[in-house]
């Protein structure tokens, strides 16, 4: 029922308006808010791999311990890096200025980031990287023409190749660029896929941490609403009889 | 309870003022669906001046903390997400209620002769409004806050000779800085709220002085002695009407309209809630997507659109290639709403005994709108801009074609007393 409500509410509303506007199509990112593993292994990633440069400054460490079913102990042991308290927000120990300078702006902040790109462009994002030497760092990305950062997840995924090969497509053959890796990663194509997923997942997560609890809320709001709708018309159709 | 009364009565005009304009005040009996608006655009302004408060208890309005405190209202302040996506959501459905209201008072002719200035006042509460949600819309502190005012408040610099000081002064600098924020958020907070909830007052004073149009648009209020007793209204009510008046088909608004708008705020609420709690963005269109990113004055967003209870002005402005004749046909476009009542010539109100030729005019002025409000939010190519133009053209020519056929329409015949 709820859900054919949303579906029909989400019909009304050409998604595509607000769009960032990439030519490539994005891959659609299923990603499961509920699936505490999926997301601690997010965690893991994003703490070991981009939290070296990128900030999620509103968010704090012990809450997403919380949230996505660390032990705050061992969160604390395991996946902080900095010296600062479990109770504080997730800051780069990076140099912000020295950091301007090598990369030509300060890495962004990505408490947000799935909220402005959203949840499709991230996992796409994530698996469009490829080697190109004449980028300062040796890599550049499809739906992020030259990226201004390091690729640090190669030593997982190995180093991404793009390719022209020639394809049949609706019977007739077609150039067509497809990503590939020399396959020298600690992971294979599927696992980086799940990785870069829940990576994608975790991000999710961080961008509205309450969203989980925004709809069970919801449920209870609306059916208490179902409710007192019916009592109104009951109570206005007792009121209304004898009006001629 | 009785003498607490009396003692209260004797020293302010309480129960009297409650018969007067709730218990017994007299209210057509046939209102439709269209008649809960302008109770729920009370409600809703309630929400947002609820909200709104303990939203400041936690903001910060400065260009160092402002996006900040809007992130740790959402992930610190115990429901702060629940108060934030109120007033956000608040402020759509504030748009939503009120262009219904409006378009309610169009096809019932409620702008009409006695209630010109109920109708004035209505449009005072709109620009008002506009004013308002512009301002909160910059508080957050997020891309599309900077860009967004950015672009608006540029608008004025269209103005001759003074325009560029006009900006400086909006802005309180040079460039939109901290002090706009710290201006925008005191008369968003304080000032306008003011200003709205007097403006609102006034609607209903005027509302109760000249009382309710219904969809039928005939005076249910008649010339004393003109109606048989038998056929009145069997309810009692106030002196103040019933002396003057011979009042049918009329119900007091306390208890019938308070439970049937019951009905409706019960209805509302549960499409409010599925927003709330199920697309607090609406996709984009209540909170914009680059609005999550901090305002960043080095970096102008790919496109800029405003929110889009703004789109259809937006799209006018956009129509025409030059800036200041853009800036006279968006206000314009909102003047001639004012002056509706004198532009109409007609004396049947209700669209339903009125010509074809208004029925399909205010079709087209409807289309014309909702088409102008998604040309405003897409990027300005060709064959949108081309788009633009004819439907701003339609967009006035509802008013050019009313003034003509409205002098000598041929209306159908009005019925006695109210149908239902």
């Amino acid at each position: 029922m709820m859900k054919r409500i949303l579906l029909a509410v989400a019909f009304l509303i050409p998604s595509a308006v607000f769009a960032a506007g990439p030519s490539m199509p994005l891959d659609k990112a299923n990603y499961d808010l509920t699936d505490n593993a999926s997301l601690q292994r997010g965690a893991q990633i994003f703490m070991n791999y981009c939290l070296g440069c990128h900030n999620a400054q509103y968010q704090r460490y012990q809450r997403t311990f919380e949230d996505i079913g660390i032990p705050v102990d061992l969160g604390e042991e395991l996946l902080q890096f900095t010296g600062d308290g479990v109770g504080s927000h997730m800051v780069s120990a990076i140099d912000k200025s020295a950091a301007a300078e090598w990369f030509g702006l300060t890495p962004p902040d990505l408490t947000l980031v799935s909220r402005v790109r959203g949840a499709d462009w991230l996992y796409t994002f994530f698996r469009s990287f490829y080697a190109d030497e004449s980028r300062p760092f040796g890599v550049n990305n499809v739906i992020f023409e030259n990226v201004g950062m390091p690729w640090m997840l190669e030593e997982l995924q190995g180093t991404p190749r793009k390719v022209t090969e020639t394809k049949v497509v609706n019977g007739k053959e077609q150039e067509v660029t497809v990503l590939t890796t020399d396959g020298n990663g600690r992971l294979n194509a599927e696992e980086f896929d799940q990785a870069m997923l829940d990576l994608t997942n975790f991000l999710v997560y961080v961008g509205e941490p309450v969203k989980l609890e925004r709809q069970r809320m919801g449920l209870f709001v609306i059916g208490f609403l179902f409710v007192l709708l019916v009592l109104t018309i009951l109570l206005k159709k007792e009121y209304w009889r004898d009006v001629k | 309870m009785n003498r607490i009364i009396e003692w209260i009565d004797a020293r302010i005009p309480m129960s009297n003022t409650m018969k007067l304009h709730v218990t017994q005040y007299p209210a057509p009996k046939n209102f439709n669906i269209w008649y809960i608006m302008g109770s729920l655009a009370l409600v809703v302004l309630v929400n947002q001046i609820v909200t709104g408060i303990w939203l400041t208890m936690n903001y910060v309005p400065s260009a160092e903390g402002a996006f900040a405190s809007v992130e740790y209202i959402m992930r610190d302040v115990e429901y702060g997400w629940l108060l934030r996506y109120m007033h956000s959501t608040g402020a759509s459905a504030f748009f939503v209620v009120v262009y219904l209201h409006m378009f309610r008072g169009l096809m019932y002719g409620s702008y009409q002769k006695p209630r010109e200035l109920l109708w004035i006042f209505g449009m005072l509460i709109f620009l008002v409004l506009m004013a308002e949600a512009f301002m909160g819309y910059m508080l957050p502190w997020g891309q599309m806050s900077y860009w967004g005012a950015q672009v608006i408040i540029s608008l004025f610099g269209a103005i001759p000779i003074v325009g560029d000081e006009l900006t400086t002064w909006i802005r309180g600098d040079y460039v939109i800085s901290g002090a706009t924020l710290n201006r925008f958020f005191a008369l968003h907070v304080i000032a306008l709220p003011l200003v709205l909830v007097i403006l609102v007052f006034l609607h209903l004073i005027a509302l109760h002085e000249v009382g309710s149009n219904n969809p039928d648009g005939i005076d249910t209020k008649r010339k004393k002695g003109s109606v048989p007793k038998e056929e009145q209204s069997p309810f009692e009510f106030h002196k103040h009407y019933a002396d003057k008046y011979d009042i049918v088909d009329s119900v007091p608004f306390h208890p019938y309209y308070t439970v049937k708008d019951l009905v409706g705020l019960a209805g509302f609420l549960i499409l409010f809630a599925l927003v709330i709690f199920y697309a607090p963005t609406m996709g984009g269109f209540f909170l914009e997507p680059p609005n999550f990113e901090a305002a960043d004055p080095m970096r102008t967003p790919e496109h800029i659109a405003p929110v889009w209870y703004f789109t259809p002005f937006y799209a006018i402005l956009r129509a025409v290639p030059i800036k200041l004749l853009g800036v006279i046909l968006m206000f314009g476009a909102i003047v001639l709403l004012f002056l509706l009542p004198w532009i109409d010539r007609g004396n049947t109100r209700s669209m339903r005994y009125r010509s074809i030729w208004h029925k399909l005019n205010i079709f087209q002025f409807v289309i014309s709108f909702i088409v102008l409000g998604y040309l405003g939010v897409k990027p300005a190519t060709d064959i949108y801009t081309m788009m633009a133009q004819i439907f701003t053209f339609l967009y006035f020519a509802f008013f050019v074609f009313l003034w003509f056929y409205s002098k000598n329409e041929k209306t159908k015949p009005l019925p006695e007393r109210l149908t239902k």
